[in-house]
């Protein structure tokens, strides 16, 4: 169903939101501004259906066609910024391809089509104290939601940003003023490789031991966590990426290999099963 | 008034839009209104439990998808008891669909599905024969009679032959599903296309190739509708790049008496709502009061049939 939603204080539409928790709706931009070289931060006003979403959860962007590209299918953006207060949803984004570049070309006033909120975001253990968050480059637009989430549970959120240099660092005051304690390593600074990284987490758990471990963006970093969090026996969730037909569970394009409990290999959707796993089931980013 | 109900041989549908077969899931549902589609096609199951082709699994192109699968199948089990009942409470038909290895086993899976809930049963026969060494049922008139006479001596249920249009006389086809007693055709499942991605040097699907679908393929499956409807006196079932209310028309024109949507659900799942209200409004503004009439109403340009129809280039 396509509805057209104006802020939503004046034209609030509970309805659709009940009889259909995904709406595909027609969002007016509020901002598109690049945050560093390669990346936009892309603001606009939702329904009540996309306002309900969660940490984790993302929608299908329809990318508008320029004078170069025409993207046919919708592309998939984690939400990044869920301001219920006023009734906006953000999406942080690299400008890699067709797609993105027609994402850059929105002005505030257009209109944004996204279908959402869509899949399954992360769940955070009952009475969880100590949230670890290892993100690199855009898994950090997935993983910011997660302070959120994890401060209104009452839980400390301490976040590892790896990136390639200081420039390319992205959210770390959205993240500081959301309460987390934020630590950089940087390719540029040689403190971000996995030797380093993991004698790091090592210090930090045994200062103020975590009790859950969040990763999404890179596969050196997941094995990374995957392997700490078995050693620890925490719970762990990653989120993870896949090329997309449809986002709604229906192509079964977007199939990722995970480990069942029985040990055999077998494909989960990751629109629809996902793009949140449990750390122990996923195999590599 | 425009009455846009269409018969699809002994099953009425409300009206002529549809979805096509693996393009929608349960998960449509918390989007769109399935209550308001003419019918509901289910995704092809298979007699065993698949998992499908190794990723990557979809390419894009300007207007078209290159997607292959595989059919990943929970097995008939699994329709029966966990995804008909998703669907039965739309008080809309329900289409399933089947394939198989072999002529029998579309026989024995037919007959195993025919549950009062299911009100036709389309035949996928574009996966591979093999006894015929893979080459596809669809591709060869003979095994394509042979699969519909199989279902249809193990079930009652309707029996709708969803054709291969990866044949070079789709005609000859059609007529061998029709004389096996097909009730109905849809014409037709994706052309069989590849890509190749010049950078890394290796091809962009999993599986090398898959079918090509999306907007782009409308005037190849639509000629392939014209084609059959010259050849055949059972309802037509148009299926491929029909993204709204005009295409679907244009199809209706070609011959067909009901349309199927695709591709276009994964992009706009609004596509077929809004196509039923677009048809409703183009019968009205054509004076026309029973969408049936519009099949195969294009008028000739010209009193004559070309000779040269079949020589165009
Ligand atoms: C659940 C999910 C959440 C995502 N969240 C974000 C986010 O918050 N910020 C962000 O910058 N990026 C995110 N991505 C990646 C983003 O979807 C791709 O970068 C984007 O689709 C690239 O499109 P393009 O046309 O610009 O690039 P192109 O390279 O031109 O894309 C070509 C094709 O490949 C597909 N594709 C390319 N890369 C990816 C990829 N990594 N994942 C899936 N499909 C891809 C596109 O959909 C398209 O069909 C996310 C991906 C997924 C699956
Ligand atoms: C992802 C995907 C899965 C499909 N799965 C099936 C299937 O299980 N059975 C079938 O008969 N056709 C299947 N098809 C083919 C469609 O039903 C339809 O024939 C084709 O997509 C052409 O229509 P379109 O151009 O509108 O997409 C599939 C198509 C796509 C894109
Ligand atoms: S993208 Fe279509 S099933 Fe996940």
């Amino acid at each position: 169903m396509t509805a057209t939603c104006p802020a939503p204080s004046t034209a609030p539409d509970p309805a659709p939101a009940a009889a259909f928790p995904i709406a595909d709706t027609a969002c007016r931009v509020v901002s598109n501004e690049p945050v560093n070289a390669e990346y936009r931060l892309l603001l606009a006003e939702a329904g009540p259906a996309a306002l309900t979403a969660e940490a984790g959860q993302f929608f299908q962007l329809k990318c508008p066609p320029t004078t170069l590209d025409r993207p046919f299918l919708r592309r998939p953006m984690s939400v990044y910024r869920i301001d219920r207060q006023n009734g906006q949803i953000g999406f942080l984004y690299k400008v890699t391809g067709k797609g993105t570049r027609g994402l850059s070309t929105l002005v505030p006033g257009d209109t944004l089509e996204a279908i959402g909120p869509l899949g399954l975001g992360f769940t955070l253990p009952a009475g969880t104290r100590h949230v670890l968050l290892v993100a690199r480059g855009v898994g950090l637009a997935t993983l910011t939601p997660l302070v959120q989430m994890a401060r209104a549970a009452g839980a400390e959120v301490t976040a590892i940003l790896s990136a390639r240099n200081p420039a390319m660092v992205m959210s770390r005051d959205e993240l500081a003023a959301q309460g987390a304690r934020v630590i950089e390593v940087t390719d540029t600074a040689g403190d971000s490789d996995m030797a380093q990284v993991e004698a790091l987490l090592r210090r930090l758990h045994a200062e103020q031991p975590f009790d859950f471990a969040a990763t999404c963006g890179s596969n050196r970093l997941l094995q990374l966590t995957k392997a700490l969090s078995a050693e620890w026996q925490i719970a762990g969730q990653a989120a993870m990426e896949a090329f997309m037909g449809c986002g709604m569970g229906m192509c079964y394009a977007c199939v990722l290999p995970v480990t069942a409990p029985s040990g055999e290999t077998i494909f989960k959707r990751v629109c629809r099963e996902g793009p949140v796993f449990s750390i122990e089931e996923v195999q590599s980013w | 008034m425009v009455d846009l109900s269409v018969q699809i041989g002994s099953v009425t549908l409300r009206n002529p839009v549809m979805p096509a077969s693996g393009t929608i899931a349960e998960g449509f549902a918390e989007i769109v209104d399935l209550g308001r589609l003419g019918a509901i096609v289910l995704k092809t199951i298979t007699p065993d439990i698949r998992q499908g082709t190794q990723p990557p699994r979809v390419a894009e192109f300007t207007d078209a998808t290159l997607f292959s699968i595989g059919i990943p199948s929970k097995g008939p089990d699994y329709l029966l008891e966990s995804t008909l009942p998703v669907y039965a409470g739309f008080g809309v038909p329900v289409v399933a669909s089947v394939s198989a290895d072999s002529v029998e086993d579309f026989g024995t899976l037919a007959a195993y599905i025919s549950a009062p809930g299911v009100a036709a049963i389309e035949a996928n026969v574009s996966c591979p024969n093999l006894r015929a060494h893979g080459q596809a049922f669809g591709m060869d008139p003979e095994a394509t009679a042979e699969v519909i006479r199989a279902m249809k001596a193990r079930t009652d249920t309707p029996i709708w032959a969803k054709l291969t249009p990866n044949v070079g006389d789709i005609a000859q086809i059609a007529r061998a599903a029709e004389a096996a007693g097909a009730d109905a055709l849809v014409v037709s499942n994706a052309l069989l296309g590849m890509a190749v991605d010049a950078e890394n040097m290796r091809p962009r699907l999993g599986n090398v190739i898959g079918g090509l679908t999306g907007n782009a393929v409308k005037p190849v499956i639509l000629r392939m509708v014209h084609q059959v409807a010259q050849a055949v006196s059972i309802p037509i079932i148009g299926c491929g790049g029909i993204a709204n209310g005009e295409d679907a028309v244009e199809y209706l024109l070609a011959g067909a008496t009901a349309v199927q949507f695709g591709t276009v659900n994964f992009i706009e799942p609004a596509a077929m709502e809004d196509a039923i209200a677009w048809i409703e409004a183009y019968c009205r503004r054509h004076g026309v009061t029973e969408v049936r009439a519009l099949t195969g109403a294009m008028s000739p340009r010209h009193d004559q049939k070309s000779p040269l129809q079949s020589a165009v280039l």
